[in-house]
């Protein structure tokens, strides 16, 4: 099949498939999949640019399934995925500015892709240590019910004692996140959504491998509804990373429908396939996903192709 | 336990194979029908393309999942 916006020639099928595996592991991790999107689309010829433009196109259309499905079963904290979304786009600013400061210093790839290494392989070894302590321990301590009244579904961590003091930062504004089942300064939920956004610029794709993480162990929210409400954070931010994508030429949108018609499906298998699953089960499930971002960049570094 | 998995994942495969047919022809009449219309627009109205892809992609999750979320339903209904 030609795709006449990027000039490609793609078998619909590979797309469809591809959007197919993205859409499981959004579905389940609450993750954007740029990480194989975009080599995907790399090894058939698509143009880096298209590559990444694309890739957040079809991401929003497979996080607005994800995170309708996740809703249906009460995994979404909307108000924590509004105030979310504020931070991310300012912090996919500055981390698209910090690209352009190193690309004139002209040493981006080297310091991108050390740094990449070293943030992938840290959330995978962090992750890997506290879910599988918790695991080990069987009764780690709950994250939620510091709120009276709070809907949230129960979760355990070995990081919880950190996470209550970053919860017990009276810093004002404060606010109460019912579903969440937390109370938390407003300024914490701004700085992990920066950081994450940061990382989106710096890095590329929705960096949903920061903020799912960061959701649960710094902000404490509950594994289920950090996967759900960063689906939701993503429709968002990747909305505007779209249309300023779109903007500069780098989307082809033909492509990304075709891919989205695998990822709805592959999708709700994820969404469904949570409810099987612990918290903690999920985390370390989580933990190859950094490892496989990793490994890209590693091979990009040492063989000098960009996947 | 077993059987309910058992329909479930015959369910899921109808469901599977229908809405492949339904993809089959939603390539060859939807996108080829748009795709020259999209081509033209990326080149000469890039802000108006940037407001048609990102309806086109959100308004195709809204259908498709409402598709796919009905299919599921009819054919469960029907495995009962």
């Amino acid at each position: 099949m030609f795709f006449p916006i990027s000039n490609t020639h793609i078998n619909p099928i590979y797309l469809v498939v591809v959007g197919f595996v993205i859409g499981i592991f959004g579905g389940f991790f609450g993750v954007g999949g740029s990480f194989i999107a975009g080599p995907a689309l790399r090894l058939m010829g698509v143009d880096w640019n298209y590559a990444v433009g694309t890739d957040l196109a079809h991401i929003v259309g497979k996080s607005i399934v994800a995170a309708k499905q996740h809703r249906a079963l009460g995994n979404v904290d909307l108000k924590l995925g509004f105030f979310m979304a504020f931070g991310t786009i300012a912090g996919a600013e500055c981390g698209a500015q910090l690209i352009q400061a190193l690309k004139r210093a002209g040493n981006v790839n080297t310091v991108v892709s050390y740094v990449a290494i070293l943030v992938y392989s840290g959330i995978a070894a962090f992750m890997l240590w506290e879910s599988r302590k918790t695991l080990r321990s069987g009764r780690g301590p709950s994250q939620s019910g510091l709120v009276k009244g709070a809907e949230s579904k129960k979760d355990r961590s070995a990081f919880s004692p950190v996470t209550r003091n970053i919860q017990r930062l009276k810093i004002w504004p404060m606010i109460t996140l019912p579903t969440s089942g937390i109370r938390i300064s407003l300024w914490t939920i701004l700085l992990v959504a920066f950081v994450g956004g940061v990382f989106s610029g710096f890095l590329g794709g929705g960096a949903g491998y920061i903020r799912m993480p960061s959701m649960v162990y710094v902000l404490g929210i509950p594994t289920h509804l950090a996967v759900g409400t960063d689906l939701f954070e993503i429709v968002i931010s990747a909305s505007y990373g779209t249309i300023t994508h779109a903007i500069k030429g780098n989307v082809d949108v033909l492509i990304a429908l075709v891919m989205h018609t695998g990822a709805v499906i592959g999708a709700q298998i994820g969404v469904v396939a949570t409810q099987y699953f612990a918290g903690p089960k999920i985390r370390l499930a989580f933990v190859p996903l950094p490892l496989i971002g990793a490994a890209i960049v590693i091979y990009t570094l040492v063989t000098g192709h960009k996947l | 336990m077993k059987k309910q998995a058992a329909k479930s994942l015959r369910a899921f495969a109808i469901e599977l194979a229908v809405y492949s047919v339904l993809v089959v022809i939603y390539f060859f009449l939807v996108l080829h029908l748009l795709g020259d219309w999209l081509y033209r627009l990326e080149t000469h109205h890039r802000y108006v393309y940037a407001g048609v892809a990102i309806l086109l992609i959100a308004g195709q999750a809204v259908v498709l999942d409402t598709v796919t979320t009905l299919l599921f339903r009819f054919l469960r209904g029907r495995s009962r």
